[in-house]
Formats: structure tokens, C-alpha cells, sequence
């Protein structure tokens, strides 16, 4: 772990004012622990030897209050500061990644899903608290006070500077050695930890079938003698480990009693004087604190990092590039030309070549098994996605044909009305959207009766306004047919030029199929194109063109992660 | 702290030694700094310099032993920590086995599961960062106050004085404050989670419709939000530290302030004043931590009460006291008007169910999702409880033990679990002696032998969920049941997760190998039902149609509608065949 990643500087700016700030402040408080020392040593001189008494003293023991009232005054500046700066980067990091993991489409980044990018954004990043308010101020403190303090007692006493000088440097290297003997061991360790918790885990998920087979109640000793076993091995590092601080702890302690021992002897042999002595002895041991507190902080820091550096992982995914072309003639023909898709992480190809073309005023129905790329083509139609080979080509009488990957895509998809096959009705800015509000989206500035219009043209509206709160009624409380119809009106609104359906008619009865058939049919003869999944007889009765897609033989699709795609909300209900 | 207190509470002695080595390790540096201002102080009077020796020797001890103390707590405390840990693991593990798998239903998505156990991982900082600290602060202060007492009495007193506020009121208002910035932005959390999520769970949609930077501004602003209150609280969240240093530099004054009379006086000597002045600084690092103690503690509460919530969770079933034995040999499962509801609270998912099924018969339970055939599975394990009779040869499975009755009954789940380790292992779940050639010869029966022949190390491959596919965990599972050989085979949605193409082969494989034998297979696809020798039809908790595939049919109803939907599609594939795939047909 490198202690400050220069690409937290990079994406979280707020960093390096931070950083500034640390230092002036480190400087400030190395300053106010030598007048510290200095201070308290005079007290006790002026009185022990002086034979001063409290009047004599009473103007330096307000000045040594002042002293510890500036440090904690500058101590809570620090952590204050420290706070807002972390909160600050939170929202820079959080901010970087939203737009990036964004930004690489629907398909989000490799390696993570949603609920992870989820956890990652709102509560992992929150590690980085401990970074600043702990690790990042501590590290400069550990480079500033020794320094300083060495500094000052070298124009005190050359011979007690020369116990630090020799024993100070001391400290990193031992700890870097040890460090480099127990690296290796503490992480095979880390992993047995971790695969520890995943053994845990793993039968506390299985319980159900370790109860099925009458094997559950035998486990809890295999946890106990696994439990045991980890810790046994677990403590021959850690005997290790601790020797490093064992290490430190004592050569700090011990120069401070070398210091003072041979201070007070040559103190006895009048080789110094009791002021330069006493003031000594308060300083020496400061020079060792910071560098302590520092590995003591280190495990906290070592987890901000790990969250920062997931986020830098993620801003590193590269975007896919993008088009530029506006000047989309009004009526196109989409052409697909050998277009098949392939993921490096999974076998088989997610669209095997397909080639079939889609006109306006034509509806076009995609058949072929579950997995076979229905889906698929729908999203590179989309631009979520770019062809592995072949392409695809918009045609039209009047300009020459041009490339879908040239084109902006964003110009593109203002064309387009989809239907996916599991529609979210977000509407940014309202958490529980009303279906008025979702139905919208498709069309901003749409009129209250352009809503009602599509609602009908979707078959719902009549059913809709029966509803108690009609359409202020919140979409998460509609049935998945309602929903549906919810996003088939939120395409139609848009009066679509390209009408992309995945199958819309899903989880529909009888009646309302017929009003989405019928719709779809009105698009048609209004110069729609229409590319319709269709696992329905009746969407392929319409069909102007059949397109059989069919990519992996059925039975060998599987899901990437293994698991089932996981609930997002779940895993940052606690942030 | 519930469960978790009570687990490290069995390691009381050990981290009762671990607190005496702390306390040794942090007084030995209270006194190597006290010692060292005496022998400096005692020095300056310029004294032979064998007077200095013991002094010298003790602040080289003080030195040894501060260092090797703290190792020893290091040591001894974590040691006992793990085992703690290890305890509570089995504590929580055997309570969550009793509530396996309806009391843990709300815990069934692996995220939830996941922070339980993490949750319970928690449990070693109790000690190490809680209560070590705390006992340690606690001893040091007291002798500390008490040695300074003896020398000068106003010292010891207003020394015990500083210390008691940073022992009560510093921590107290570092948790205070620290829960009152999390109350705060209690409410912008959620409200700038719920616009993170919503723009990754709707990025499709919001780029379908150009929606994303409305999107990114919206979480953008709600950012802006949880920022400015974090800005607002860091002042708070600052104040332990400032209140620390403070509190050390008032405790050095006035501790210098009380012994200064008692140097003039000549109550005590001259080299004692540094002592008076280096102690309580000294002691008060030592009290500095509580305010991250107590930080740690807040986490830890949490934690452990995430923990006693799950806990808590009344038990779905209980094992009687005396328990009858479970029938051996031909079993007939009979159930009259059972009523069955998830929890107390909930209604009666079934309403009513009976039904006979005899040795050797085959009988599926169809019905629309929410009809209750889950719930009848879980009843049959006897996961759940019920009202009404549910009898194996004329005897309650109530007055059975639970491993008894599924000592008979099996049941193959909808995502059967595939436990991270060996092959072998995974199948021998089912029978824990199964030789080699019965795991060949039963992975060969359910259609796994070509996959096993994949396999780099055989039997001994680790598999796992993420390895295998839906259709072939499935396939694994079923292996194990076959190997378990239990009378009564019950199937709940075996199919539910895998695509309509795995779906079928693995209906028709499962039909095979269960011909003859005593089966209930719950389902709502109908595909193979032909075969079954009866069909219950369940709506709404309630039986409303039973027959063959035929009858049912020629009822019409449910049955006869779900299978024209299942028939449509299959016109629907046999136009698909007539094309060639990756071509288009115009009409």
C-alpha cells in the first residue's frame, strides 16, 4: 500500500488543499511541543533549583496553558478539517464514478455489478473517513516532529541527538524488515481469514440442505475445530507481526531511558546544565509518538485506500467510443449485416450472425429460444452495445448509408421508443415516481392529455383511471401487466420513429394484448419501424418480417456470476 | 451485548490477563517518565553518581518492561479474542440452524447473509477495542491519582479530578455527538442511496430516454445535501480530539500548581516536582483513547443487536421431548385440512390441503405462484408448522423428530446449494460412506457424467456455485438426493431459475429417475404431467381441481388455460424451426 495514491490528489481535488493544510498544521504543533517541553522544564527548574515559588512562576505556567490550549485548539481545527475534506472527496469520488459507471452503458463495468457499484459508492467509500481524519494528519506529523525535535535538542546536547540519530532511522528500517518477513505470511493469512468467513458463510447459506440430508447439527463442531485451527495459525503470525511494533516500542523506550540516563549521569558530573537536561528529557520522547500512532492507524487506512482504489478501478474502465454524426435522415432503413455479438467471459456467442433488414412501415417480430440474443440485438440497435463483427447500416433514398457506430447516439436514441423486457420507470429527481410522471419521461414536455392518449393507446388508461388515485397513483404499487403498460405508453409518447419492443405483451391478459397489438399496428401504419421480440402468436400474426435468432444451442446459456442477479436495495439498506 | 458479550464473557480470565498486562505495560510508561524527571531532578543536585543507580536500573526496566507487556497483551488478548469468536460462531450457527430455512427466509438473498456473518466477525474488536482500552484507562487513572495522592495530596486530587472528565464526559460526548451526526444524515443517506440506486438500476431506461444527466444531477444534488451536513457535524466530530489535549495540559497545570507549594514548604523534596508535573501527562495518554473506544464501541452495539434481532426470531418448529420413531419401510404420507401460514402474523398461505399419497406414487402440485406450494413443501419437511393432520403411516409427523421425518422425506429445493468444496463432498451430503463407484454411477443417472468427465481432478474438484450452471447445480443436487435414498421425494420448483431449454431436459430426467418411487413434484410449468399418476391443482391455499392430465383438461379451468399457453408456444417454436436461424422471413 503506497500511504498517499497520487490518483486520490487526481480525483478527489479536495486533497490537496487538505495535504497543505496538514503540513502548515503539523509545522505549528512540532512549534507548540517544543515550547511545551521548554515551558515545563523552566517550571520545574526555576522552582526545584531556583527555589522560585508560584508568583515567580505563575507568568510561564499561563504561557504553558496557552501552549496546550493552541495544540487542542489546532488539534480540532485539524480533525474538523480532516472531516470536511473526507466528506468533500466522498462526494468527488462518489460524483467520478456515477457518471463513469454510467457512462459505460447499461452493461456497467466489468466485475461489478449494480449492487456492488451501489455499496461501493455509498457506504465503502466511507472508510476513507479514517483516512484523513487519522492516517493522512498522523503521517505528516511523523515526518514534521521528529524532525524538528531532533533538530532541537542537537543545538542542546550533541550527544544525546546522537542517541536519536542513530536509533530514529532505526525504526523504519526495522519495521520495513520485518514487514518484508511477515508480508507473505500475513496475507496467506488474510486469506485463510477470509476464506474462514467463507466457510461460515458458505454452510449458514447451505443450511437448508445440510437439514434436508439430516446433517446440519454435526457442522457446529466443524466450525469449532476449523475455528481452532485458524487460530493457532493465526497466532504464530501474529507473535510474528507484534514484533514489529515489540520492536519499535522498545527502541523508543529504551533511547528515552538512555537519554535520560546519560543526561542525569552527566547532569551529576555538572557536563550539562539541569534546564538543557529536564528540557531533554520531556522533548525525547516525542520524537517516537508520532511514528507509533502512525502503524497504529494503519489498518484504518489500509481499508479507506482499498475503497478508494476500488473506485480508481472502476474509472479506469475504459468508455466505448462514441459516434458523432447528427444528420440522421427522417426515414431509415436498418440494415443488419453478419451482426454478432461475443463476451470474452462467456461461452458461446451472445448473438450469433444474424442478417435482416427493417423498413419503415414494417414490423418486424425477432423469434428464436430464451438466450438466443433477442435481447442482445435489441441493445445494440440501442448503442448499449456495439457489434463484435458485421455491422449495422442505417439506409435511406436520399443520403448515403451510414454506420449506427458513427452515429450520436444520443441523437439516435431521441428517435426511439423501447419497451425493455423488465422496465425500471425511474424518473431522476422523484423516488417514487406517479405514473403520469413515469409515462413522461418519454416525452418531457408531453401535455397532460398526450399522457392520456398514450395510456389508451397502451390499453390502460380506462383501468388506470379507476384507481383511486388514477394516474397519481405511484408505479411501484402497480401489478408487472400495469407496469408494462406503463412503459409501453412511455414509448409511444415519444411518437417514435424506431419502436424497439421486448416482448411487450408479456404478463398481459387477452384484452389488454389486443390494445398493445393494436397499437403497435397504428405505429405501423403511421411509418413506424417496429422490431418486436415476440413470444406470443399473436405479435408474429402482425409480423411484416420474421427474424429467427438464435444464438447458443438451448441448455448451454448461463448466468455470468452464477448467482442470481442480486436485489440492490439490500445490500446498502444500512448506509 | 446479547449473544455476543455472553461468548466473550467465556473468555473472561484470559482477557482479564491480557488487562493486567496492558495495565502493567501502560503504568511502566507512566513511571519510566516519572522515574527519569526524578533522576534528571535528583541529578541536578549533583549527588555521587552511584545515588543515580537505581534510578538508572529502574528506568531501564520501566523501559524492558512496557515493551514486553504490551506484546504480551497483544498476544494474550488476541488469542482470546479468536476464541471468542470461534465460540460465538458455533452459538449463532446452532440457533440459526434450528431456524433454517423459514425462520431465515428473510435472510435468503446473500447480502443479508453476508452481514450477518460479518456482523459476528465484529465480535473480536469487543475486546481489543472496547474493552481492553476501557479496563485499562480505568486502572492506570486510579493508581496514577492514588501514587500522586501519597506524594502530594491537592496533586492526587486535582489530578483524579481532570481525569474523571476525560474518563466520563469526553467519551460521553464524542458518542453523543458521533450519533447525532449520524441521526442528522441519517435522512440524506438514504435519500442520495435511493437516487444512486434507482440511476443504476434504471441506467438502461434513462439512457434509452436521455435521461442520465437529469439523473447525475440529481444524485449530484442529493451529494451536495449529505456533504454540507457532514461539513456542518466535522466540528463535532473534531472535538474529542481538541477536548483530549486540553484536558492533558490542565491536568500537568494543575498538577504543578499543587505540588509547587509542597517543593516551598519543603513537604517534599525538590527532585519530586517533575514526577508531579511528567505524570499526568504521561497518564493522560493512556485515557485519550476512550473517545475512539467508544466509537468502536457504537459499531460494535450494532452489530450485536443486527445479531440478537436475527437471533430472536421465535422458532417455526419445535422438536417434541419424547419423539416417535419415523416409520422404516413402505411409507403412506397422508395430510387432512392443513392450514399453514409463514409466521404468526401472516395469513394462512394453505387453507385446507388433503391429499394421500401411497408407496410408489407419483403426484405433481400445480398451481399459480402464490397458490401455497412452497408452503406445502416446507410443511412436509417439516420446516413449518401447520394445523390439520399431517400423518406418515398413520402416525403425526409432529410427535417425530424433524431429522427423523426428513430422514424419510426429501426434498430437492428451487437453487439448491453447492458447498465450496470437493465434488465428493458435495455428494456425500447425501450419504456420508458412498463409495466412489455409487457417486459415478448416480451422477451418471442424472445426466452429470459428461460434465464429471470435464472435470480436471475428478471427484476431487472443487466446485462451486459460480462454476456450475443452473441446470447442472440443479442435476448435482439431485444426485445427492438420489444418494440419500429417502421414501418420499418431494420436488419444489426444481426448475424455477433455469432457462425454459435446461427447464425441460431436466423435467424429463427427473421424471425418469423417480419412476416408481413415492414423489411429489411441485411445479407450475406442465410440461411431462402426462406421466404423473395425479395432478392436484392449487389455488389460492386451496385444492380446486385433482386428476390426470386428461381429466384436468376436459375439466377446462387453471390446468386447461396454462396448458394452451404452453401449447401456443409450442407453435410458436415449430414457425421458428421453419426458418434458418440468423435469417429473416418477409412475409
Amino acid at each position: 500500500m503506497r500511504p498517499l495514491d497520487p490518483r486520490l490528489l487526481r480525483y478527489a481535488r479536495s486533497t490537496r488543499g487538505f495535504l497543505i493544510l496538514a503540513v502548515v498544521l503539523g509545522a505549528a504543533i512540532a512549534a507548540l511541543v517544543i515550547a511545551q517541553a521548554r515551558l515545563l522544564s523552566t517550571v520545574i527548574v526555576d522552582v526545584a533549583q531556583g527555589g522560585a515559588d508560584l508568583y515567580d512562576v505563575a507568568g510561564v505556567l499561563a504561557l504553558l496553558a496557552t501552549v496546550f490550549g493552541v495544540r487542542a485548539l489546532l488539534g480540532w481545527l485539524a480533525e474538523a478539517a480532516a472531516y470536511r475534506t473526507s466528506a468533500r472527496a466522498k462526494e468527488q469520488l462518489r460524483e467520478s464514478a456515477m457518471r463513469h459507471v454510467l457512462a459505460l452503458g447499461p452493461q456497467g463495468p466489468a466485475g461489478h455489478d449494480p449492487g456492488a457499484v451501489a455499496a461501493l459508492v455509498t457506504r465503502g467509500v466511507d472508510a476513507l473517513d479514517s483516512y484523513f481524519a487519522r492516517y493522512l494528519p498522523q503521517l505528516v506529523l511523523a515526518v514534521i516532529v521528529p524532525a524538528a525535535v531532533f533538530v532541537t535538542i542537537l543545538g542542546q546536547d550533541l550527544v544525546s541527538a546522537l542517541i536519536i540519530a542513530i536509533t530514529l532511522p532505526l525504526i523504519p528500517v526495522f519495521m520495513i524488515l520485518i514487514g518484508l518477513y511477515t508480508r507473505s505470511r500475513v496475507e496467506r493469512q488474510w486469506e485463510t481469514l477470509s476464506r474462514l468467513s467463507g466457510h461460515f458463510l458458505d454452510l449458514v447459506a447451505g443450511l437448508p440442505a445440510l437439514k434436508v440430508f439430516g446433517r446440519a447439527r454435526m457442522q457446529a463442531q466443524a466450525i469449532e475445530a476449523i475455528g481452532e485451527r485458524y487460530r493457532t495459525t493465526t497466532m504464530g503470525v501474529l507473535r510474528i507481526t507484534f514484533l514489529s511494533s515489540f520492536a519499535l516500542e522498545l527502541l523508543a523506550s529504551l533511547s528515552v531511558a538512555l537519554v535520560a540516563v546519560t543526561v542525569g549521569v552527566r547532569l551529576a558530573e555538572g557536563g550539562i546544565s539541569f534546564s538543557a537536561a529536564l528540557f531533554i528529557l520531556i522533548l525525547a520522547p516525542e520524537a517516537y509518538l508520532p511514528i507509533r500512532l502512525v502503524g497504529q492507524h494503519f489498518h484504518a487506512a489500509a481499508e479507506g485506500l482499498g475503497a478508494a482504489e476500488e473506485v480508481f478501478i472502476l474509472l479506469e474502465q475504459p468508455l466505448p467510443s462514441a459516434g458523432e454524426r447528427s444528420d440522421i435522415p427522417t426515414r431509415v432503413t436498418i440494415n443488419l449485416d453478419q451482426v454478432s455479438v461475443e463476451y470474452p467471459d462467456r461461452d458461446g456467442p451472445a448473438l450469433a450472425p444474424t442478417t435482416a433488414s427493417a423498413s419503415p412501415g414494417q414490423i418486424v417480430a425477432l423469434v428464436g429460444p430464451s438466450g438466443g440474443g433477442k435481447s442482445t440485438l435489441l441493445s445494440l440497435l440501442l448503442g448499449f452495445a456495439a457489434p463484435t463483427s458485421g455491422r449495422i447500416l442505417l439506409t435511406s433514398d436520399d443520403a448515403p448509408a451510414m454506420d449506427l457506430t458513427d452515429v450520436d447516439m444520443s441523437e439516435w436514441r431521441r428517435r426511439i421508443g423501447w419497451v425493455p423486457q423488465d422496465p425500471h420507470l425511474v424518473v431522476p429527481g422523484v423516488d417514487r415516481p406517479t405514473i403520469a410522471e413515469a409515462v413522461r419521461m418519454g416525452a418531457p414536455n408531453a401535455s397532460i392529455s398526450r399522457i392520456q392518449r398514450a395510456l389508451g393507446d397502451a390499453g390502460a388508461l380506462a383501468e388506470f383511471e379507476l384507481l383511486p388515485d388514477g394516474l397519481d397513483t405511484p408505479v411501484h404499487e402497480l401489478s408487472s401487466g400495469q407496469r408494462r403498460r406503463t412503459a409501453v405508453a412511455r414509448a409511444l409518447v415519444r411518437d417514435p420513429q424506431v419502436l424497439l419492443l421486448d416482448e411487450p405483451t408479456a404478463a398481459l391478459d387477452g384484452v389488454s394484448e389486443q390494445a398493445v397489438v393494436d397499437a403497435i399496428v397504428r405505429a405501423r401504419s403511421n411509418g413506424c419501424t417496429v422490431i418486436a421480440v415476440a413470444h406470443r402468436p399473436a405479435l408474429v400474426d402482425i409480423a411484416d418480417v420474421v427474424v429467427h435468432v438464435g444464438g447458443s444451442p438451448a441448455g448451454t446459456s448461463r448466468n455470468l456470476s452464477g448467482q442470481r442477479p442480486r436485489k440492490i436495495t439490500t445490500m446498502v439498506r444500512d448506509f | 451485548m446479547g449473544l455476543m458479550g455472553a461468548a466473550m464473557r467465556t473468555q473472561k480470565w484470559r482477557l482479564s490477563s491480557a488487562a493486567l498486562f496492558g495495565v502493567i505495560a501502560s503504568l511502566s510508561t507512566v513511571a519510566l517518565l516519572g522515574t527519569s524527571g526524578w533522576l534528571i531532578s535528583y541529578a541536578a543536585q549533583m549527588p555521587p553518581v552511584l545515588a543515580l543507580s537505581v534510578a538508572a536500573v529502574m528506568v531501564r526496566s520501566f523501559a524492558l518492561s512496557r515493551s514486553v507487556f504490551r506484546y504480551l497483551e497483544r498476544i494474550v488478548g488476541h488469542d482470546a479474542a479468536f476464541r471468542g469468536l470461534t465460540g460465538l460462531r458455533v452459538r449463532v450457527y446452532e440457533r440459526l440452524e434450528r431456524l433454517a430455512p423459514v425462520g431465515l427466509r428473510r435472510y435468503t438473498g446473500g447480502d443479508l447473509l453476508a452481514r450477518l456473518v460479518a456482523d459476528v466477525d465484529t465480535a473480536v474488536d469487543l475486546p481489543l477495542r472496547v474493552v481492553l482500552p476501557w479496563l485499562q484507562a480505568l486502572l492506570v487513572s486510579v493508581a496514577t491519582v492514588a501514587f500522586l495522592a501519597w506524594l502530594v495530596p491537592g496533586a492526587g486530587l486535582a489530578l483524579g479530578a481532570v481525569l474523571l472528565i476525560g474518563l466520563t464526559l469526553v467519551p460521553w460526548l464524542s458518542a453523543r455527538i458521533a450519533l447525532h451526526a449520524e441521526r442528522r444524515s441519517a435522512a440524506a443517506r438514504g435519500a442520495l442511496s435511493n437516487a444512486v440506486v434507482s440511476s443504476l438500476d434504471g441506467s438502461a431506461d434513462l439512457l434509452a430516454f436521455g435521461a442520465t444527466d437529469l439523473a447525475l444531477a440529481e444524485v449530484h444534488r442529493r451529494d451536495v445535501d449529505l456533504t454540507a451536513i457532514a461539513r456542518r457535524e466535522s466540528a463535532g466530530l473534531g472535538l474529542g480530539v481538541g477536548l483530549s489535549t486540553a484536558l492533558q495540559g490542565l491536568a500537568v497545570v494543575v498538577c504543578v500548581i499543587a505540588a509547587i507549594p509542597a517543593v516551598v514548604d519543603g513537604r517534599i523534596e525538590p527532585q519530586w516536582l517533575a514526577v508531579a508535573a511528567l505524570l499526568p501527562l504521561a497518564a493522560y495518554d493512556v485515557v485519550a483513547t476512550l473517545p475512539t473506544a467508544v466509537l468502536a464501541r457504537l459499531r460494535v452495539r450494532a452489530a450485536a443487536e443486527r445479531l440478537d434481532e436475527v437471533l430472536a426470531v421465535p422458532l417455526p418448529v419445535r422438536d417434541p421431548h419424547r419423539a416417535d420413531p419415523a416409520p422404516d419401510h413402505e411409507v403412506t404420507l397422508q395430510c387432512r385440512d392443513v392450514y399453514a401460514r409463514w409466521s404468526p402474523d401472516d395469513e394462512p398461505t394453505l387453507r385446507g390441503v388433503s391429499f394421500t399419497l401411497r408407496p410408489g406414487e407419483r403426484m405433481a402440485v400445480v398451481g399459480p405462484s402464490g397458490a401455497g406450494k412452497s408452503t406445502l413443501a416446507n410443511v412436509l419437511l417439516r420446516f413449518l408448522g401447520y394445523d390439520g393432520v399431517v400423518d406418515l403411516n398413520g402416525v403425526p409427523i409432529e410427535l417425530m423428530d424433524g431429522d427423523d421425518v426428513r430422514g424419510v422425506v426429501g426434498l430437492l429445493q428451487q437453487d439448491a446449494h453447492v458447498f465450496d468444496t470437493t465434488l465428493r463432498d458435495n455428494l456425500r451430503i447425501g450419504r456420508i460412506d458412498a463409495e466412489d463407484d455409487a457417486l459415478r454411477a448416480v451422477l451418471a443417472r442424472v445426466g452429470l457424467a459428461g460434465w464429471l468427465s470435464s472435470l480436471p481432478e475428478d471427484l476431487a474438484t472443487r466446485v462451486s456455485a459460480a462454476t456450475m450452471s443452473g441446470g447442472e447445480r440443479q442435476r448435482l443436487a439431485l444426485a445427492r438426493l438420489l444418494l440419500a435414498e429417502r421414501r418420499i421425494l418431494v420436488f419444489d420448483e426444481p426448475t424455477e431459475h433455469l432457462d425454459p431449454g435446461t427447464a425441460d431436459a431436466l423435467t424429463d430426467d427427473l421424471l425418469e429417475v423417480t419412476r416408481g418411487r413415492s414423489t411429489l413434484l411441485i411445479t407450475h410449468r406442465l410440461r411431462g404431467l402426462k406421466q404423473v399418476d395425479r395432478i392436484l391443482v392449487l389455488i389460492n391455499g386451496q385444492v380446486r381441481a385433482a386428476g390426470t392430465h386428461d381429466e384436468l383438461i376436459e375439466q377446462g379451468g387453471w390446468y386447461a388455460q396454462r396448458w394452451a399457453t404452453e401449447i401456443e408456444r409450442g407453435d410458436l417454436a415449430a414457425l421458428t424451426a421453419q426458418i434458418p436461424p440468423g435469417t429473416a422471413l418477409t412475409r
